[in-house]
């Protein structure tokens, strides 16, 4: 430095210097009013929905006046909306009991059994599948225009059109019994109405899965497997020993897609089978059960929301942490040419 | 892939906005009452809005031009919902919670009157607000009766019919019991004898709530809150549907069937006896696909063996005034001229709505162009209303839910009765 200032024809360096500096700095506060507007957006759109959700969740509801027969405010709950749906503990003339079946709060661990069901049988059925549509997709051949185009197909059809379709087809006099011979009573089987909800997501949302597994697949160079083939790798070496690794990012990407919509399904089961099933409730998932409860009393259902927001915040956390520090390494070493 | 790591953790805060905005979008505080709404506005006259469901077969629309007509300075404007009931619930609920004066009537399920009377929105019809009218069925009246006040006008009603097959049963059995004993002749003809609605959906709870009824139980007391349901009178009759299942006497495709699939069914000559609303006979009277359009009768309800028709649901709506309109006078006007013979009248032949008062059940010509008047008028003259109650969510999922599991053989009778009576009763805290 000292030097520097020494010679006088780096005395004119710092002027510039300076203003680089002001620029910087005069560029980090245009970015931060560039960026207001949308923060303040989020906070309108993503902020406010979860902090008033939270806010009501430990308020009661409205409960009548035995004297007047008229609804009154409930006040503050503390945690008792958690506890309720947490230890299915329902309040009733005879103070604090076990949610008796028939009511909501009994369902709760049922719901989240279901939803978790539901999650892992259809994502791991749906890798598997995408996968292989994925590999066909990726060959060249004639005509492959049209096999893309057709895998797509179900995945382009809305949901609530997904689940009507599937409601015929299962129905008691529909096509599955007919070309199956039997005579199974889909929508009101325990397992048979929760494999209906798992065949028609699977059938719907395969499609996307082989999408995203595609777009992994091309990236593959050609070199790298014909390298491993003069090598003399088999088949089977070169799919898990290259294939996999290289595909592994977009998978871990897909997958992690899946998880959280499955996680949240709502309007298949809705549709398809209302919830119902076995005794009752074989296909209510945490989503049907918010809505079902929103009716019968907003704070309650809050708290319920929260909880979901919790366990699915929760998924994709222990995903990207753990899956997804994964995934970083992948590229890194890909990129620096070690894998 | 740093790049989808963020993406990812945007969609987890996306997943959970999702799952928090369907909260938000039900509910933003219950109402109360501050300044006692209920004692305003009561001669208050002028313009008023008219709120209901989709208008399908076009009734409402010329029925306000004419009311119209004869006031011109009290003019309705119709509010046309949308043509889901869960739809018009929640919307009503929302401009009640906002105090909104222009809805002043509305027109409301039968099992919603509970719950909006309790939360204070609808004006009690009693003083000058009372609706007078002595024609009335009186079942119908009793929907819109809360913890002893009339908060409601029954507008359109609708009752459960037996239909039977001619050609297989000379005449229609008067009893459960009577028509259990029929099925043989069924079992014979190789169909299927009974159905009803035994579906997980408001179709079981009407269907228990009538074989309960019927057999001299209850399911809630006068107050909506307290359960009446675990009773040996309930146990007769939920053992009825269980035992019909349990004997084959009800098809087991049943367990799935809500009003369309029975219509189908017996429609298609597969079924020998069937419960359904009155729908149902001009189209198997007309329906191309209907092999049994000469061959088919209805009757009211088979009974507890009495002598007695048995006791069917209500279905139908009524129209309330709300609290908060401004104009409560010419509100009250309007519900008179909505429970008019003349207005009811057209409601039955332009809309197929089975009328609220007695006297047209039996009008000659009514009669030949429907020919179910006669038996419906009995079916909802025996009728008792499903339970009037402010958590009828709560209550009807109590009912279905116990019901379901009881048809389907997961549960006794006598557990599901409890259980349904103990989530009755843990329905009171909303949660």
């Amino acid at each position: 430095m000292s030097t520097e200032t020494a010679t006088p024809l780096s005395s004119k360096r710092p002027a510039p210097r300076a203003s680089l500096k002001k620029r910087q700095h005069g560029q980090v506060r245009t970015a931060l009013w560039l960026i207001l507007p949308t923060m303040a957006l989020l906070a309108v759109v993503i902020g406010y929905p979860i902090v008033s959700a939270v806010v009501m969740s430990f308020q009661k509801d409205a409960g009548l006046d035995p004297a007047t027969g008229m609804f009154v405010q409930g006040g503050f709950a503390g945690f008792q909306n958690y506890t309720h749906w947490l230890f299915q503990q329902c309040t009733s003339a005879s103070g604090t009991v076990a949610c008796p079946p028939g009511s909501l709060g009994a369902q709760f661990w049922n719901a989240v059994g279901v939803t978790f069901l539901f999650t892992v049988v259809t994502v791991v059925l749906e890798t598997v599948f995408g996968f292989w549509m994925a590999i066909i997709m990726n060959r060249a051949f004639k005509g492959r225009g049209i096999v893309r185009a057709a895998i797509l197909v179900p995945w382009a059809i809305p949901t609530a059109v997904t689940a009507k379709l599937w409601y015929f087809i299962f129905a008691t006099t529909g096509i599955a019994n007919a070309i199956l011979h039997v005579n199974v009573l889909w929508v009101s089987g325990e397992w048979s109405s929760r494999w209906a909800i798992i065949i028609a997501d699977t059938w719907k949302t395969t499609p996307f899965m082989a999408l995203l597994i595609l777009a992994g697949l091309q990236l593959i160079p050609d070199e790298v497997n014909e390298a491993a083939k003069m090598d003399g790798a088999s088949t089977v070496q070169r799919f898990w020993r290259v294939t996999i690794p290289l595909v592994k990012p977009a998978l871990m990407v897909a997958v992690l897609f899946r998880v959280l919509d499955a996680l949240r399904i709502y309007d298949l089961p809705a549709i398809l089978t209302s919830g119902g099933g076995g005794s009752g409730n074989a296909t209510t998932t945490l989503s049907i059960l918010v809505v079902d409860q929103i009716r019968q009393g907003p704070n309650s259902a809050s708290a319920l929301s929260t909880i979901t927001f919790l366990i699915i915040f929760l998924v994709a956390f222990i995903f990207v942490r753990f899956l997804g520090a994964n995934v970083v390494r992948t590229q890194e070493s890909q990129q620096k040419g070690t894998l | 892939m740093r790049r989808a790591r963020t993406s990812a953790m945007r969609l987890s805060a996306l997943a959970g906005v999702a799952v928090l905005g369907m909260v938000l979008a039900g509910c933003s505080g219950s109402g109360g009452n501050s300044s006692d709404p209920q004692s305003q506005n009561l001669d208050g006259k002028g313009p008023i809005t008219y709120v209901q469901g989709k208008d399908n077969s076009n009734v409402v629309r010329p029925l306000i031009a004419k009311w119209n007509k004869a006031h011109p300075d009290e003019k309705v404007t119709f509010k046309e919902q949308s043509d889901q009931a869960d739809q018009q619930h929640d919307d009503l609920v929302q401009n009640f919670q906002a105090k909104n004066v222009h809805y002043d009537v509305v027109d409301v399920d039968v099992v919603w009157t509970a719950e909006f009377a309790a939360k204070g929105w609808l004006q009690p019809l009693t003083g000058s607000m009372a609706v007078k009218n002595s024609d009335l069925l009186k079942p119908t009246i009793a929907t819109g009766n809360y913890n002893g006040t009339q908060y409601a006008a029954p507008q359109t009603s609708d009752g459960g019919l037996l239909y039977y097959r001619t050609d297989l049963v000379k005449t229609a059995p008067t009893s459960w019991d009577d028509m259990m004993k029929d099925c043989t002749i069924a079992k014979q003809a190789g169909i299927g004898c009974y159905a009803g609605q035994f579906a997980q959906y408001e179709g079981l709870t009407v269907n228990t709530a009538e074989a309960i009824n019927t057999a001299g139980g209850t399911i809630v007391a006068k107050n909506g809150k307290t359960p009446t349901v675990n009773s040996p009178e309930s146990k007769v009759g939920l053992q009825r549907l269980v035992d019909g299942f349990k004997d084959g006497n009800i098809p087991a495709d049943a367990i799935t069937y809500q009003e369309e699939q029975g219509r189908q069914a017996f429609e298609a000559g597969k079924l020998m006896f069937l419960r359904n609303w009155a729908y149902v006979y001009n189209l198997a009277k007309t329906d191309g696909s209907s092999v049994v359009k000469d061959k088919f009768a209805i009757a009211p309800l088979p009974g507890n063996g009495d002598g007695q028709p048995g006791a069917s649901s209500l279905g139908g709506h009524n129209a309330a005034i709300s609290v908060y309109s401004k104009h409560k006078q010419t509100a009250h006007d309007f519900v008179e001229f909505l429970q008019s013979k003349e207005t009811q009248k057209f409601f039955l032949t332009q809309g197929s709505l089975a009328p609220v008062i007695g006297s047209l059940y039996t009008e000659p010509d009514l009669v030949k162009q429907f020919g179910f008047l006669p038996t419906l008028k009995k079916s909802i003259e025996s009728a008792v209303p499903r339970p009037v109650s402010p958590f009828y969510p709560a209550v009807t999922k109590a009912i279905q839910d116990n019901s379901y599991a009881a048809l389907k053989g997961d549960k006794t009778v006598d557990q599901a009765l409890k259980d349904m009576s103990d989530a009755i009763s843990a329905a009171d805290t909303g949660s």
